[in-house]
């Protein structure tokens, strides 16, 4: 939402791009504001790349327009458009230095030489990396790499710093490392800037807002707890975090029914009858008598509904809590699983084959749209 | 939530982007370099293949006669010459086919012709189109010409100029010429078969056994590639010719022929053969010859189960890659060929022999075809072996084996005796005063201004030639390898531009050479003024190996980031400047590889330049085809390792400049 | 692209200097002679004629020959100077040559001037068939020299005779053209089919037939005098065999091209062309030359060659040379191929 109610920086509207027969966007509008963090995220080969390289003129948009700062960018050249950019390979030239690599795009552009370097010093001191100035790329380690590649993009000081995957060649460690770094740096000079990520941890952790998106559209964008407690579609609540999916009819509003039970839900659009999948994320299932379990203080947890007698099938301790697998004849095949805390998996005693009664509380199970059943 | 959007893309135009100055200037270039390669390719082809289709034909109608009584007073009623041969027969539809100088004469229409007869007779043209000859005298008005018997007998008629199959016809009705197609086929399969069978054992000597001196037997299989293909046709005749030193191992047979055209090839074919298929052994993946030991199969077995499947593509892109070369060689066939015609040779004798230049361009025409077949087949194998190099392979490490790696070092010596041997014994001619008859040494060989074939100025333009075509090659070619493979949209001129860069690989230089005489030796083209310069070489060299250049230039540059010239325009900096300081400094192990590359075929080619050199630029390779055709076949030696060793100078001092080059610019390659 | 610039901008401003020279005439001239010659050629020429200017243009017969056949239309050339009479005739029959008697004309051997009333070309030097016998190798072998052509035939010389393709050399052509005049027809064309027999193979080149008895590769070279006479005196053990039925020959010849933009200053030159001294340049590299009696004797030179000298109906052998390399290729190139 523009806080002040001003224009977005970045307005992109109606956007197609076709390879041959086939669409990679498919009318994507959104709204950037300046100053967010936005991350693209969506499994491999939804478009992200596509729509962030058409945000950069790279590849140029089949149909529809970018704004960019009240301008309309849509047909222009990467060269005339204002942006820094960094790849996954990050592209560093191998035969320049990483003060070369980084003054690369302070040439010709009216600074002086000593301008140069004083900038130069400046930029690698922002990413701690002053005292490899003389070194050249491959001696570097990815992560080093890594940060002299987003030196050298917002050297020039870009209205607009566009991120392709900028962490995914890393090692775990380092990665969540720089997640902290390019934010830090984000906010510290308040550049508008759209990162894609394919990892739902990254864009959590970083993102202003989350552009969620799947075969060329976009499926929802919102705050990383928006897209967490209020997916808008079960793709959505399925890719980001864990989500239990199990088939079953729609009642009325607010509520679904599994086979002869009924039990009540947010609510919802589907008429009395249509096949829906019920949805609650595994950390929601409240074992019955612990009164430990807290959510969030706004959640008032409504538990005398909803509650019901399951079967331990399996538990799997996952250091921080415990993972249940449950099984109910309502449910069928389907298996419930849960998280539980340590402490309630101790207080109550759970040990697989025991039977236990949990609740689902109704203003945490969901109901999506059954999809087709896939042969 | 169901999505209630469309997904169908909305009709009306597609944005169409605004081009950058940087897209102007790639563009532009393309778009030059381009021309460049439709001016000096594309449209010298089309002016040879329209020659082929400009035949020359005796049109009868075209002439009418009269003949007198005895007494030579009263004449008949005229007859067109059409109607008399129909009455007649004596002619048939193909005996109208004439080449530009052909001649018809005219008393075989005349059964009772007698050159002492008082009878008289007149002839005129019927058409302003209608030419003949009375002596050697032009007439070509449609007066009547009134002559005696004596006189008549020495009419001509000339054909006319017209367009069709005629020329295609007459070559395939001409057994002498088109026996040469079948020559061509079988003394390529011939050579292809012996050479990639030599070439795959000497490979596989050198890539799996434990021998000695590999490195060596390395460097003497490269040597062949940098002489002429005619030397070792001199070699074979100092060997096997009637005064040759070993004449007696040949039982009679004649080395001028077949023979002597296969055993050449093989020599000089064998470096290409040898190159493709090492490189198909070294990406076989060793896993699996580990595997076949732990199965326990024999040699033998993993011979054919691992060795030949992994190497399959090489030898087949090997096959094909001679199978080209020697179809399209020229030199050697000329210089040991014999009797045996063979398609390359048949272009020059009808062009500088016969100034037959319409039947040279249906050879050509014909020439062409096998060649692009093969040259499609290689480029269809290539693509497939490029799948294999990306597997994840281990290289195998060979073990010693002593009785083996003992008969892979025998015949790897064989190999390279008989490759040393014949640069050998064309540098022992070059030194003998008169072989066979006087054996003291001297160096009167070397004094080349004394012969034909343009003498010590023919090498220095050699060299010229050389690193003309180096420098403006590499920069050319480079540059157009990097414009078509990091240029933004542009698709259709980026695809015909490929395809451009891809055609020279296909067109034998004799077809080259001779489309180029059709299109710069014609006063209407305002480029008339580069033929017979030392230009118009260095641009028909370029062209004629511009293919391995530009996939040298194109494998470097694939191996570069594709975002660089993204990162550059998100920067603002001209593309100019990061093709300066990135690209081409990143690139330059290849920029060398391409300019010695070019350098090298500039000292040995003959074949497209042997049309088009002038007495003022006479090219070394040159001058050994004209001492050779003149029978001055020592001097002919003596430039040929002329050749050979400024070759080898240059490929030396190419390593010491690439070494100290690549030294202080790329320390970055350095972790 | 820098040094690729600076040779064609030097070889602008060569032509550009080139222009300026002070001449008051020029004239292109087209030429098949050795390219050592050309530049003492005009400089004998410009001894006498400095305000004509040469710009020669010169490539191999074949070469210059189809040049000129192909400016058919629009000719670039003032005057042929030194090329085959043979393809002057070619040039004759398009109607391409404009016919002049230069001053002195008369003076000339009348073999070396065209029959028309008034020429369209002259000779300027002649260069005649002749066999050339290795008398080592023939020893060797036990063969016994040849006298005449119809020698040749004989069974002892199978596959020690070598002679140049027609189709290929002139001088081939001028054998073989030489020979159907001599026996006629018929008669020609089986003493070819014997011939045939013996022969080793054929050359690309007139000369090489020569080099290669001088060499001992094939011990008797059908080939052209003067080339026997060369090898002779570098040390060959050669004998120059005159066949006793005489030799063809061909001649190089001059010609003014019809439509020439300076027929006056062309007319100079080809007046030149046949004087003494013009002839006498010639015999540097020519042993028969068009002027008679000037000829300077060369040392190995067969001495009763003029004599021999066939009456070379030119007409004849430029009328019906497609004919007959049609015919010879049909009997003997076609055959040759090993089965
Ligand atoms: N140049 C191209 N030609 C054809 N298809 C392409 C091209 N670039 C991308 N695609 C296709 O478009 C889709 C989206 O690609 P991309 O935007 O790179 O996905 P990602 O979300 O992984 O970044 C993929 O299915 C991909 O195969
Ligand atoms: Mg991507």
């Amino acid at each position: 939402m523009p806080l002040d109610g001003s224009e977005p920086y970045l307005k992109i509207e109606n956007l197609w791009k076709a390879f041959g027969k086939f669409l990679a966007l498919k009318d994507v509008s959104l709204d950037i504001h300046e100053g967010e963090l936005i991350c693209f995220l969506g499994p491999s080969g939804c478009g992200k790349t596509t729509l962030l390289r058409a945000i950069a003129g790279l590849d140029l948009q089949t149909k529809g327009s970018v704004h960019q700062g009240g301008k309309d960018v849509s047909s222009l050249p990467p060269s005339e458009r204002d942006f820094g950019i960094v790849f996954q390979s990050y592209a560093l030239f191998p035969n320049l230095t990483i003060e070369k690599n980084v003054a690369f795009g302070l040439e010709n552009t009216g600074r002086s030489k000593v301008e140069i370097t004083d900038r130069v010093s400046e930029l690698l001191a922002m990413v701690g990396l002053a005292d490899q100035s003389k070194k050249y790329p491959a001696q570097l380690s990815g992560g080093q790499q890594q940060r002299i590649a987003l030196a050298r993009a917002i050297a020039t000081n870009p209205g607009l710093l566009l991120l392709d995957e900028p962490l995914s060649a890393l090692d775990a460690k380092v990665r969540v490392y720089l997640r902290h770094e390019i934010k830090e740096l984000q906010r510290k000079l308040g550049v508008t800037t759209v990162m894609v990520t394919h990892d739902q941890e990254e864009a959590l952790a970083m993102a202003d807002r989350i552009v969620v998106m799947k075969d060329g559209v976009i499926e929802q964008v919102g705050t990383p707890t928006e897209i967490y407690s209020t997916p808008k579609t079960l793709f959505v609540a399925d890719f980001i975090g864990e989500m239990n999916q199990i088939p079953a009819t729609a009642g009325p509003s607010g509520a679904v029914s599994f086979g002869n039970g009924t039990m009540k839900s947010l609510p919802h659009d589907f008429t009395d009858g249509h096949p829906i999948i019920a949805a609650i994320r595994p950390e929601d299932v409240i074992p019955h008598g612990d009164e430990a379990h807290v959510l969030g203080s706004d959640d008032v947890v409504e538990t005398e509904e909803n509650a019901l007698e399951v079967v331990v099938d399996e538990m799997e301790f996952l250091g921080s809590f415990w993972r249940c697998r449950l099984q109910h004849k309502r449910f069928g095949e389907s298996e419930l699983i849960a998280d539980f805390s340590i402490n309630a998996v101790r207080r109550l005693s759970l040990a697989e084959g025991g039977t236990m009664t949990v609740e689902l509380p109704k203003n945490r199970l969901m109901a999506f749209e059954r999809p087709e059943a896939v042969e | 939530m169901t999505d209630a959007t469309q997904h169908t893309l909305p009709a009306g135009p597609s944005i169409k982007g605004k081009l950058s100055r940087d897209d102007i200037i790639m563009r532009g270039s393309m778009v030059v370099i381009g021309l460049y390669l439709l001016i000096t390719m594309v449209f010298p082809l089309y002016a040879m293949l329209s020659k082929s289709f400009s035949t020359f034909q005796f049109d009868l109608s075209a002439y009418e006669v009269q003949v007198s009584d005895e007494a030579g007073a009263t004449f008949s009623n005229p007859i067109r010459l059409n109607d008399l041969n129909e009455q007649l027969k004596v002619l048939e539809d193909s005996d109208m086919i004439a080449g530009s100088d052909g001649r018809l004469g005219v008393t075989q229409f005349f059964p009772d012709f007698s050159f002492r007869s008082p009878v008289k007779y007149r002839i005129r043209n019927t058409t302003d189109e209608g030419r003949f000859l009375v002596g050697s005298t032009l007439t070509d008005s449609t007066e009547w010409v009134e002559l005696d018997s004596n006189t008549f007998r020495r009419v001509q008629l000339r054909p006319v100029k017209s367009t069709g199959f005629g020329n295609f016809r007459s070559y395939f009705a001409t057994p002498a010429l088109s026996n040469s197609i079948k020559n061509s086929v079988l003394i390529a399969t011939i050579s292809t078969i012996v050479t990639v069978t030599l070439a795959f054992w000497f490979a596989f000597a050198l890539s799996r056994s434990c021998m000695r001196f590999k490195g060596l037997f390395r460097l003497i299989a490269m040597a062949p590639i940098l002489v002429p293909s005619l030397l070792p046709g001199i070699a074979l005749v100092y060997l096997f010719g009637n005064q040759g030193m070993l004449k007696e191992l040949l039982f009679g047979a004649s080395i001028y022929g077949p023979i002597g055209i296969v055993i050449g090839s093989v020599f000089f074919t064998f470096p290409h053969a040898f190159l493709i298929i090492s490189t198909a052994l070294a990406i076989s993946d060793g896993r699996l010859y580990e595997a076949a030991t732990s199965l326990r199969a024999t040699p033998w077995r993993t011979f054919w189960t691992v060795t030949i499947p992994g190497a399959r593509y090489g030898l087949v892109s090997a096959a094909f890659v001679v199978f080209n070369l020697v179809i399209t060689d020229f030199g050697l066939p000329k210089v040991i060929g014999g009797q045996f015609n063979v398609l390359a040779v048949d272009i020059y004798k009808q062009v500088i022999g016969q100034q037959n230049f319409e039947m040279g361009a249906v050879v050509s025409v014909v020439l062409v075809l096998p060649a692009i077949l093969a040259f499609a087949i290689d480029r269809f194998v290539q693509s497939k072996q490029v799948a294999l190099l990306s597997a994840r392979s281990v290289p195998y490490q060979p073990k010693p084996n002593k009785k083996a790696d003992w008969i892979l070092f025998s015949y790897a010596s064989l190999i390279g005796i008989f490759i040393i041997g014949m640069l050998a014994v064309c540098q022992f001619a070059a030194l003998v005063k008169f072989w066979p008859y006087d054996l003291s040494f001297s160096l009167n060989n070397y004094q080349f201004d004394r012969m034909d074939g343009g003498g010590w100025g023919a090498y220095y333009n050699s060299i010229k030639l050389g690193l003309l075509t180096a420098i403006v090659g590499t920069a050319i070619i480079f540059f157009g390898a990097y414009l078509v493979e990091k240029s933004n949209g542009f698709k259709t001129g980026r695809a015909i531009f490929q395809m451009f860069a891809m055609l020279p690989m296909a067109i034998p230089g004799m077809v080259l050479g001779l489309a180029y005489i059709f299109f710069f030796n014609n006063p209407a083209n305002p480029l008339h003024a580069i033929y017979g310069t030392m230009a118009i070489l260095v641009v028909c060299t370029v062209t004629h190996f511009y293919t391995v250049s530009h996939l040298t230039a194109t494998t470097a540059l694939q191996q570069m980031d594709r975002e660089f010239e993204s990162v550059s325009a998100s920067l603002k900096q001209p593309t100019l400047k990061l093709f300066g300081r990135v690209t081409v400094p990143v690139c330059l192990p290849s920029i060398l590889d391409i300019s010695i590359y070019l350098f090298v075929n500039a000292m040995t080619t003959v074949s497209a330049v042997v049309f088009l050199y002038s007495p003022t630029t006479s090219l070394a390779s040159i001058a050994v085809l004209n001492m050779d055709d003149a029978g001055d076949i020592a001097p002919a030696a003596a430039m040929g390792m002329m050749i050979f060793y400024t070759n080898a100078g240059a490929r030396i001092f190419h390593l010491i400049a690439s070494r100290g080059i690549l030294s202080r610019t790329q320390a970055w390659r350095n972790r | 692209m820098t040094i690729f610039q600076k040779a064609m901008t030097s070889a602008a401003a060569l032509a550009i200097s080139a222009t300026a020279a002070f001449a008051e005439a020029e004239l292109t001239v087209y030429t098949a002679i050795e390219a050592e010659d050309l530049a003492r050629y005009a400089e004998t020429f410009n001894a006498s004629h400095p305000d004509i200017k040469i710009n020669w243009v010169r490539d191999s017969t074949g070469v210059i020959t189809a040049k000129l056949l192909a400016e058919r239309d629009n000719p670039q050339a003032d005057v042929v100077w030194g090329l085959a009479a043979t393809s002057l005739l070619l040039l004759k029959s398009e109607g391409m040559l404009e016919a002049y008697a230069p001053a002195g004309v008369e003076k000339l051997d009348p073999k070396f001037v065209d029959k028309d009333e008034t020429p369209a070309w002259v000779g300027m030097d002649a260069w005649v068939a002749s066999v050339c016998y290795n008398t080592v190798e023939a020893e060797k072998l036990g063969l016994t020299p040849p006298t005449s052509w119809k020698d040749l035939t004989n069974a002892q010389y199978k596959g020690h005779v070598i002679m140049p393709n027609p189709a290929s050399s002139g001088t081939g052509f001028l054998d073989v053209s030489s020979w159907l005049q001599i026996f006629g027809e018929d008669d020609g064309w089986a003493f070819m089919d014997g011939l045939h027999e013996n022969i080793a193979r054929y050359t690309h080149s007139g000369s090489a037939p020569c080099k290669l008895a001088a060499s001992g590769e094939i011990p008797i070279g059908v080939s052209f005098a003067f080339r026997g006479a060369k090898s002779k005196a570098a040390g060959a053990p050669l004998e120059i065999i005159v066949p006793s039925e005489g030799v063809g020959w061909d001649m190089e010849a001059t010609a003014i091209v019809a439509g020439t933009d300076d027929l006056e200053a062309a007319q100079k030159l080809v007046d030149f062309t046949i004087t003494k001294e013009a002839n006498e340049m010639y015999n540097v590299g020519y042993a028969v030359v068009a002027y008679p009696g000037i000829a300077k004797p060369v040392e190995h030179f067969p001495a009763n060659l003029l004599d021999a000298m066939i009456d070379n109906d030119f007409e004849f052998a430029a009328n019906n040379r497609a004919a007959i390399l049609k015919e010879w290729a049909g009997r003997y190139d076609g055959k040759s191929d090993p089965k």
